[in-house]
């Protein structure tokens, strides 16, 4: 019988060909931890008796979600991280080095085929390498770093098939707001989803990253790109599924027509055309985080931007996914075009998208923000509302100080 | 962590589908280990008067989807430590489902249910049943799998591991 890509790489590590509805216990090549969720899971790994993590090589902590720390409770936790790292023998990546998975992916904490866990629920971006990764909390990420195990249930799979191209100025993060509005925030729950079509292959890694990482926003286990057009530094063995696998489901979409795509308050999946939405007013623009702070993010923003000033009544946020992109965006000299714009650069991580600092909206505020959740109270204000949409349309609408579609600024 | 209560008699707090791990509990009150800045926040932004009416062994009732968004076991913790002794929904989130049983929280997963607010609510929690005692109907729920039932039955997988070292299907 035909195996999803799912089956595929669980029944590599366990040894015997599994399908979905099975239960098993699997080896891991990797884990990490946020600030957020490392602290409790140190916490957990010592009350279980864990004395040294699986293997320090493939564990590693993250300093993204509130870096540097905005305060004495958070330092000491971050103290904690940093003690237990070198206690282990295992990285930590300091505040400013970047949001984890960008860092995961950077640093080839994850690759092809293999299967990674994070306790964080972003985690399936890995999926976008052809990997089958999983967001867990700090509990069950504390077993895995003191037995290297994990037990699951193998998914069911969604298949998501895209054909067309997407028109000039219509990007990644546009298609997959679409899917996620089509599909919904429960819509793959406990299950993992496929993307495979001509519309994904001819998408970048970052982009990949961009469609796997709101996997999670339709409840999924995992969203793994199918690897048709992947390209890396270094050379791999592809996973691809079997012509006879079974699918729980089927979407097919032609997206050669599609528009730029808004998120409204306050669900991921409340996706229309941007048409819907444009006058808004909006006071506050963000791009960053791990759905979209890349290189081909700030560029693409920084094409929009270049010689203008943003509007008068907005402000704008800055948070490069990492150190490295950072250092990307300066030697091209899209950082230097953004700030000249008006933007406001702020230390590579999480930076305002998980409400802890570095920009908490005002009261009846409106953000259009380049992030993956716009949940009440995600940034730290429940009284503000915030719009998702492309960093190209968080840019455009920063110029004109409303939500706008970003095509005429791009073709 | 202790082990579970396996009957319940309470009362049931009840809410509607897709509540996020940010109304459970705000991210910005989730660094920090200490469990009852956790639970003084449980809530806030869905009922401000949550933390004030909630009472030790209460019932958590939702609609589909609990528990979506972030990796937060703050999230659960928040609520157990708010005194919630299980939390019931049409279905769950899948991540905060293994976070639930991971620090000993009970959850059931129901299906469709009209459950109305303040409801009495008496859980059989070996044998799945939820019975509505207001209501007078009775609700059967999704049979765990085995190895979270042995590690909801440890009190949560720090007690598991501790006992067994390792995994065992």
């Amino acid at each position: 019988m035909g195996q999803t890509i799912s089956e595929k790489i669980i029944s590599n590590h366990v040894g015997h060909k599994v399908y979905a509805g099975e239960l098993v216990i699997s080896d891991v090549d990797g884990a990490m931890a946020s600030d957020t969720t490392g602290p409790l899971t140190i916490k957990a790994f010592k009350e279980m008796g864990g004395k040294k993590v699986f293997n320090p090589d493939k564990c590693a902590l993250i300093i993204d979600h509130a870096a540097p720390s905005p305060n004495e409770r958070i330092a000491n936790l971050h103290k904690m991280m940093r003690d237990f790292a070198k206690e282990q023998g295992m990285r930590l990546f300091e505040i400013g080095e970047g949001i984890c998975h960008q860092v995961m992916v950077e640093n080839q904490y994850v690759k092809p085929g293999d299967i990674f866990i994070g306790a964080d629920s972003h985690t399936p971006t890995y999926g976008a390498l052809n990997a089958f990764a999983c967001g867990v909390g700090s509990t069950d990420l504390a077993a895995v770093m003191m037995t290297g195990k994990i037990w699951l249930k193998v998914p069911q799979t969604i298949k998501i098939h895209c054909s067309g191209k997407l028109q000039d100025g219509v990007t990644a993060k546009d298609l997959i707001l679409f899917l996620v509005g089509k599909v919904t925030v429960s819509g793959a729950t406990y299950q993992a989803i496929e993307f495979c079509g001509e519309a994904f292959e001819g998408l970048s890694l970052a982009s990949r990253m961009t469609i796997a990482n709101m996997s999670s926003e339709m409840g999924a286990k995992t969203g793994i790109v199918h690897p048709a057009g992947l390209k890396l530094d270094y050379d791999f063995e592809a996973i691809t599924p079997d012509a006879d696998a079974k699918y729980i489901k089927t979407f097919d979409f032609d997206v050669s027509d599609l528009e730029p795509q808004v998120s409204a308050p306050e669900s991921p999946d409340n996706v229309h055309n941007i048409s819907n939405y444009e006058d808004t007013k909006i006071n506050y623009a963000f791009i960053g985080t791990c759905c979209n702070g890349r290189l081909e993010d700030l560029d693409i923003a920084a094409k929009i931007l270049k010689g203008k000033k943003i509007h008068p009544d907005v402000r704008m946020v800055i948070a490069p996914a990492s150190q490295s992109v950072l250092l990307d965006a300066m030697s091209n000299g899209s950082m230097q075009t953004l700030i000249e714009a008006g933007a406001s650069l702020i230390t590579s991580g999480c930076g305002p998208c998980v409400g802890t600092h570095q920009g908490v909206p005002a009261d009846g505020e409106v953000v259009i923000s380049a992030a993956n959740r716009n949940f009440r109270g995600r940034m730290g204000n429940p009284n503000s509302n915030i719009y998702l949409g492309a960093p190209a349309t968080v840019a455009a609408s920063a110029l004109e100080g409303k939500i706008t579609n970003p095509k005429k600024y791009l073709i | 962590m202790s082990t579970i209560k396996t009957t319940i008699e309470a009362k049931a707090h009840v809410y509607g589908n897709h509540i996020d791990t940010d109304r459970i509990i705000p991210g910005k009150y989730t660094k920090t280990l200490d469990l009852s800045t956790l639970a003084n926040h449980v809530l806030e932004d869905l009922d401000p008067n949550f933390n004030k009416i909630v009472q030790s062994g209460d019932i958590l009732v939702a609609g589909i989807n609990f528990g979506c968004g972030s990796s937060r076991e703050q999230a659960p913790l928040a609520l157990k430590q708010s005194g919630i002794s299980v939390v019931i929904a049409e279905d769950f989130a899948r991540i905060f489902f293994r976070n639930a049983i991971n620090i000993g929280l009970p959850v059931l997963e129901i299906g469709k249910h009209d459950i109305q607010k303040g409801a009495k609510l008496s859980i059989d929690l070996k044998q799945g049943i939820v019975n509505d005692i207001t209501a007078n109907k009775s609700y059967k729920a999704t049979k765990l799998p085995d190895i979270m039932i042995d590690i909801l039955s440890e009190g949560g997988l720090v007690n598991y591991l501790n006992k067994n070292g390792n995994y065992t299907l």
